[in-house]
């Protein structure tokens, strides 16, 4: 068990034959995912290192069983690829694409809310999205889905939802010990697919899972989000980490959502929050294992 | 991205809503013709990328044609403090010449994106020509907000409830609907982040203007706005930082003495913590990126030592895609070819570790290795104090550098 990905996830990449696609594409096939398959418009009916190329996600999905798809296409057509494979019925959707302005993204959640409800409808698999500008998802030893490095990942019962990339791959390498059960970056732009309420809510219910780390950076609410809705609802020991406690307002730090503007969204305000929540918060990120480790044989 | 108050009023102008008429000047002469053609009685207000212009001196009602061409000689090349410049302020180099016309009443209007419910927000409120976050902070009742379909945009009963939340009547609140909607148009199209009217000014003859204007787009929508990209000062950022964004490299220069080099930028956010909480102060925000080439590493050495704060560097890479030993070769080639003013701590995790940390002890090079985050940040903290107190240095290699 584990969330959303597993060995049974099929996984078409969007932008397979470009330099990105390509690369990550094997190294996905290389862990061990089933990735059946890419897409390229106009480049259909070929096959690229061993993948079958289709024209379009809904012909991917129909000939290749494709319910899964990982992106890679550039900003300008990124957000047209999400609403792509939306219309096309994919039921887990990866956009690993950094820098989709914000109005783009706005149309295309819009389109994925009225695509979700006919789905819903029609008794069809809702799409979730996950992303963009993040790593992907990963549950150690069935799929991963995205740029992370597989091999620091070991099976376990340890959930991971991040904002940040590198800092994933930093809770991960502390978890090394314990292991897994799925790592999730949700990513670092201000409109995520799928937040950490989605995620915690997953892990909760996952029996895999038996302790949560979810790092969360300046910039947004989301955290304070998340820790409402754990003191409502997550009955799993959750350690939490916030990037950004130096960090000046006004200045946005690298990701596009981390900003502190008009004195909102200071990391201090969201500890504060997620203390209040009976949440276990690490100052120094590199407390995160040790913490974790902690709670867990504590639960 | 931002934009100067006459480049955003030109951008509001395109969309029909209305501002005062207006003209930039360099120079005294340029300004007493622009007052001249305004009709003499004119406002000067310095051109910088930065509120609370009035307080400081940036904004003087002139009388005549010659006063306003001798308060732009006085604004021209005079360094303004506001609460947003910080101390070291900004040069004036450019002031907007403006009709000066008859306030009845300032409002506030501002657009901006709420994340919470990942759609665009009319802010709109009577106390105008104050700080937004001030009127939030004593009285948020006092705010209007208004959530705007970015589909559709403001419909027309959106922008009515605007309008009579501001308590207009009769012209002007006929001409508020207008500019609400024409302003949340100009917001879409130009894909901005922010647009701030304040103060939103109803003359006494029922007239609606944007009297004051602060825009900021989202740089992720500038390829499909050129125009717009041309506004760019490169004179309002700080140098280092453009430097950096010419390579890749998100960069931003913070007032501490210990500079960073991380990939990613949680990660990087995450070393600066831990710096601070080691007893240091970061002097930068750095990520090199995902793919960073050995390159990459040296242009990132030469503007974290450009800083002349910068008294130790901390290196932390996570390698996921990017490997290890690739780094590793990077940071040898660019300590080798730029030298090594300072010490610098790298510490290395990930793909090919044992690979790098090989390379960088066969290096011969005084680089200081560091195994996890919290022993890396204690190295390093400790290394710039001692650059601080060369005297009480033990002979370290790190100190080899310094001589």
């Amino acid at each position: 068990m584990a969330i959303w990905a597993d060995k049974n996830t099929r996984v078409i990449v969007q932008g397979i034959t470009g330099r990105e696609g390509t690369f990550h594409a094997i190294q996905c096939r290389e862990y061990g995912t089933q990735v059946v398959g890419g897409v390229t418009p106009g480049k259909g009916g070929t096959t690229h290192e061993g993948f079958a190329v289709f024209n379009s996600v809904r012909e991917a999905r129909e000939k290749a069983g494709a319910n899964c798809s990982l992106i890679f296409v550039p900003p300008p057509f990124a957000a047209d690829a999400i609403m792509e494979s939306a219309d096309a019925g994919i039921e887990l959707i990866i956009c690993i694409t950094e820098g989709i302005p914000v109005n783009d993204m706005m149309r295309a959640h819009d389109f994925l809310r009225k695509s979700n409800a006919r789905a819903m409808m029609s008794g069809a698999m809702p799409s979730r999205l996950i992303g963009p500008n993040c790593p992907g998802i990963i549950t150690p030893g069935e799929a991963k889905i995205g740029i992370m490095p597989g091999h620091i990942h070991r099976p376990g019962p340890i959930g991971i939802v991040s904002r940040s990339g590198t800092l994933t791959y930093e809770a991960v390498g502390q978890t090394r010990a314990l292991g897994q059960s799925t790592a999730v970056g949700i990513g670092g732009d201000p409109l995520p697919g799928t937040n950490f309420i989605d995620c915690l809510a997953a892990f909760e219910s996952d029996p895999a899972t038996e302790a949560i780390i979810m790092i969360g950076e300046i910039g947004g609410s989301a955290e304070e989000e998340a820790a409402a809705f754990v003191k409502e609802s997550v009955t799993k020991p959750v350690v939490a980490f916030i990037a950004g406690q130096t960090a000046p307002p006004g200045r946005r730090m690298g990701h596009a959502g981390a900003i502190i503007s008009g004195g909102k969204g200071t990391a201090s305000e969201k500890m504060d929050a997620l203390r209040a929540a009976g949440i276990h918060v690490v100052e120094a990120p590199s407390e995160m294992g040790a913490k974790v480790a902690e709670v867990w044989k504590g639960r | 991205m931002k934009v100067h108050e006459y480049q955003a009023k030109e951008i509001l102008r395109r969309y029909g809503v209305p501002t005062p008429r207006g003209i930039v000047a360099e120079n005294a002469d340029e300004a007493r013709a622009a007052a001249k053609e305004l009709g003499g009685r004119v406002v000067v207000k310095a051109q910088i990328h930065a509120g609370g212009r009035g307080k400081g001196g940036g904004v003087k009602l002139a009388k005549d044609a010659d006063d306003a061409a001798e308060l732009t000689k006085k604004m021209i090349g005079m360094t303004l403090i506001t609460h947003q410049t910080g101390p070291e302020g900004r040069e004036v180099r450019k002031v907007l010449i403006e009709e000066a016309l008859n306030i009845d009443k300032e409002l506030y209007l501002g657009i901006t994106l709420d994340r919470r419910i990942g759609m665009p927000v009319v802010m709109a409120s009577k106390q105008g020509g104050m700080e937004i976050e001030e009127v939030a902070e004593r009285d948020p009742s006092a705010i209007h907000r208004e959530p705007i379909d970015g589909v559709l945009g403001a419909l027309p009963f959106q922008a009515r409830a605007v309008a009579n939340a501001l308590g207009l009547t009769g012209d002007a609140y006929k001409k508020c609907v207008d500019f609400v909607q024409k302003l949340m148009r100009c917001y879409l199209d130009t894909d901005a982040s922010l647009v701030e009217i304040n103060p939103l000014m109803v003359t006494t003859e029922g007239n609606v203007f944007a009297l004051d204007c602060k825009m900021n787009f989202d740089d992720n929508a500038m390829f499909r706005h050129k125009d717009l990209a041309e506004m760019r000062d490169l004179n309002e950022e700080d140098p280092l930082e453009v430097e950096a964004s010419k390579f890749g490299l998100n960069y931003i220069t913070l007032d501490g003495n210990v500079g960073c080099m991380v990939n990613g930028a949680g990660l990087a956010m995450a070393t600066m913590d831990i710096i601070k909480l080691a007893g240091g102060q970061p002097a930068n925000f750095l990520d090199v990126g995902g793919g960073a080439s050995a390159e990459q590493v040296k242009n990132a050495f030469r503007i974290i030592l450009s800083d002349k704060n910068v008294k130790a560097i901390l290196i932390n890479i996570f390698g996921g895609i990017m490997r290890c030993d690739r780094i590793a070769e990077g940071v040898v080639s660019a300590s080798r070819e730029i030298g090594l003013p300072v010490p610098v701590v790298v510490r290395l995790e990930g793909t090919n570790v044992d690979l790098g940390k090989e390379i960088l002890s066969n290096s011969g090079l005084p680089l200081i290795t560091a195994d996890g985050m919290w022993d890396a940040a204690q190295k390093v903290v400790a290394a710039a104090k001692r650059q601080d107190h060369p005297e009480r240095s033990e002979g370290s290699t790190a100190a080899q550098g310094n001589s």
